[in-house]
């Protein structure tokens, strides 16, 4: 398979402003500078650029909790992610959301989503609109491997293939439900076939390598942009923080994170890559990791310095028009 | 002017804006009904005959679901989410409890927690209230506990010609609307113009105007206390009826401008008591109006009980004549 040259360098630069992002998080939160629950995604970063590598802006995303590599992956504006992060009436959401709930619907981006399995509902529905219109959009919800435990997930994915609409559905295994190991919270030994017995094909992809998830998602898509229905993505690849920044992690084997950044990092996998092939040089990527870092560093010192909302921004936004009386 | 039953009126409201809006499209389960039978698709139109006749001239833009009332909701909400203007239909207000998530933390508050930057105009449809003996799982109003969450609109017609016009408000509405309708009215008549109308939310309907008491009744409990009130007509008592039509947003207004001219107030719904309208609007008054109040707040409403199946015991739950009229002299006395 061949991928343009644009596209590595995007994917690449995406990945690892995903890194950097998410490092950067983790270390803001410990000196305190950050508030509320944040979950990072710092390990998973192919499945997100993997999949969004296929979409345009108005295909839609439907994200989680651990959302932030979902947001940047498609798009999502990383000065305007770190302020709302920090709090500030200048962030993506105004300060309203935060972590949990990062979105942009002019980039297609439904929204990350503090509820376990809220969104696969939500993404059939932006499916189902562009099956109404017969645009040729698809829309693609993220669920981890706690995610396609809960009702709303079998409802979601059941009702995709009874209206045939181009929904496709990621299933990001990353091995713990919070603090809970699939070995318990996944009732049967094979969740992929299990998502197939819904009756839609689910490519298979090593959620630590770009190129897999790439490919994967290639045919995934494909199947459902030609109107053949919803279709699945299956990547298994652990995280490489806790559930939550604060989490002891008690649930981890001996060695297990050591064993994950070493042997199991979609960055270092995608330059052994091009190391390979020769596709993109070791000075290209030198430079797109300065270019991050410079960049998430000025998005950090940005935040900083934004706006701070004020009391009467409380009541703003509930609602475009309402007209009660008081 | 043409009589038409509420069903009826709010049919024709649908047929009307997807005749007037190609991005209308109705969901939910039989909607168009015998899907995948030997029976004819389209011949159902809702368990009460609302999407009747739609699959037949819009079949791309009616759209018969598995039952999974999640799946509806995060659905609508989600088509709206990129531009569509769906209304949904949830059989029974009380399966709420199987899509409380998408309704209240998803589509409620997509606004709110996106700065500002989406719009989410989807309206979903209940059949609401009892009267039917249906009990506990098919019965309940709801809307009062809906009316709790801010980011949703919430309307509960009393007549057919506001159920037209209130559709038709709700589908052209940019927000989030939850529409209930009073299921023992779908075969009440009223006249109903033909052509599209529009009610504003937030504005409340006098239907009845006196000096002595400040009734307010929502839903099924306005044709119950109107009765009432036209009795105690030929008594000398003359009240105020104010019916709210959407309690989210809430005319307090008028609310308070009557009780400041009566000086009495008797609120009337179907709900249990806790944390409901009765109470809420019980406090508006005792909070900006307290001084103009010659009497005791009167509310009358359901026990804090489920709703009964019995037809005796049911008729014991529900408010009726005979409660709304002995509180209505209560606050004479």
């Amino acid at each position: 398979m061949s991928i343009p040259k644009e596209t590595l360098l995007n994917a690449y630069r995406s990945m690892k402003t995903i890194r950097e992002f998410e490092e950067r998080v983790n270390a803001e939160i410990m000196n305190g500078q950050i508030p509320g629950f944040t979950h990072l995604y710092t390990g998973q970063e192919a499945n997100a650029v993997g999949v969004c590598a296929h979409l345009d802006e108005s295909d839609t995303i439907i994200s989680t909790h651990r959302g932030h590599g979902h947001c940047i992956a498609k798009g999502a504006d990383v000065s305007g992610m770190m302020k709302e992060l920090f709090g500030s009436s200048e962030g993506l959401c105004k300060g309203k959301g935060g972590s949990m709930h990062v979105a942009d619907i002019d980039k297609g981006i439904l929204g990350a989503n503090g509820i376990v399995a809220g969104g696969p509902p939500i993404s059939v529905g932006s499916a189902l609109a562009a099956k109404i219109r017969k645009n040729g959009k698809v829309a693609v919800s993220f669920s981890g491997d706690g995610s396609v435990n809960q009702g709303t997930c079998f409802e979601a994915m059941n009702m995709a293939v009874v209206l045939q609409v181009p929904a496709i559905f990621v299933i990001e295994n990353n091995y713990y439900s919070e603090h809970t190991s699939i070995n318990y919270a996944v009732g049967c030994d094979d969740l992929k076939a299990r998502t197939e017995a819904f009756g839609f094909p689910v490519f298979v992809a090593d959620g630590a390598d770009f190129f897999a998830v790439y490919e994967a998602a290639g045919k995934a898509i494909a199947h459902a942009r030609a109107g053949n229905g919803p279709a699945g993505i299956f990547a298994e690849q652990g995280r490489y923080h806790g559930h939550f920044v604060g989490d002891p992690q008690a649930y981890r084997a001996a060695g297990e994170l050591e064993d994950l950044r070493e042997n199991h990092c979609p960055l270092k996998n995608f330059r052994k890559r091009m190391a390979e092939t020769g596709e993109l040089s070791a000075a290209e990527l030198d430079a797109i990791d300065a270019e991050v870092l410079a960049e998430i560093d000025q998005s950090v010192k940005d935040a900083k310095a934004a706006a701070r909302p004020t009391a009467e921004q409380v009541t703003e936004d509930v609602y475009i028009q309402y007209t009660a009386t008081a | 002017m043409p009589e038409k039953t509420m069903r009826d009126a709010i049919n024709e409201a649908l047929h009307q804006a997807m005749e007037q809006d190609d991005s209308v499209f109705v969901i939910g389960e039989d909607v168009a009904g015998c899907n995948g039978s030997a029976g004819d698709v389209g011949s159902v139109g809702g368990v009460f005959g609302v999407t009747s006749g739609i699959y037949h001239r819009w079949p791309d833009r009616c759209i018969d679901t598995p039952i999974s009332e999640s799946a509806i909701v995060g659905a609508a909400a989600g088509a709206a989410l990129v531009g569509m203007r769906p209304v949904a239909e949830i059989m029974f207000a009380d399966f709420i409890g199987v899509c409380m998530d998408q309704i209240v933390n998803q589509m409620a508050k997509f606004r709110y927690m996106f700065g500002g930057k989406s719009r989410c105009p989807a309206v979903i449809r209940f059949s609401a209230g009892g009267g039917f003996s249906a009990a506990g799982q098919h019965s309940q109003a709801m809307y009062q506990v809906m009316t709790s969450f801010p980011g949703l609109k919430v309307v509960v017609p009393s007549n057919a010609y506001d159920a037209k016009g209130l559709m038709l408000s709700a589908i052209q509405d940019d927000d989030p609307v939850l529409f209930f309708e009073p299921k023992i009215l779908y075969q009440e008549t009223a006249e109903v113009p033909d052509e599209m109308y529009t009610i504003p939310f937030g504005q409340a309907n006098f239907v009845r105007e006196g000096d002595d008491v400040t009734v307010v009744a929502f839903g099924q409990m306005v044709p119950k206390a109107a009765a009432v009130i036209d009795a105690l007509a030929e008594e000398g008592i003359s009240c105020d009826l104010i019916d709210p039509r959407t309690t989210s947003p809430l005319d307090e207004n008028a609310i308070l401008e009557s009780v400041e001219a009566t000086g009495r107030l008797v609120i009337v719904d179907e709900a249990p008591p806790r944390c409901g309208l009765t109470a809420d609007i019980a406090g508006l008054a005792a909070d900006k109006a307290f001084r103009s109040l010659k009497a005791p707040i009167k509310q009358v409403c359901a026990p804090h009980s489920p709703t009964p199946f019995s037809p005796e015991l049911e008729a014991a739950y529900l408010p009726d004549a005979e409660k709304i009229t002995a509180a209505i002299k209560a606050t004479l006395a």
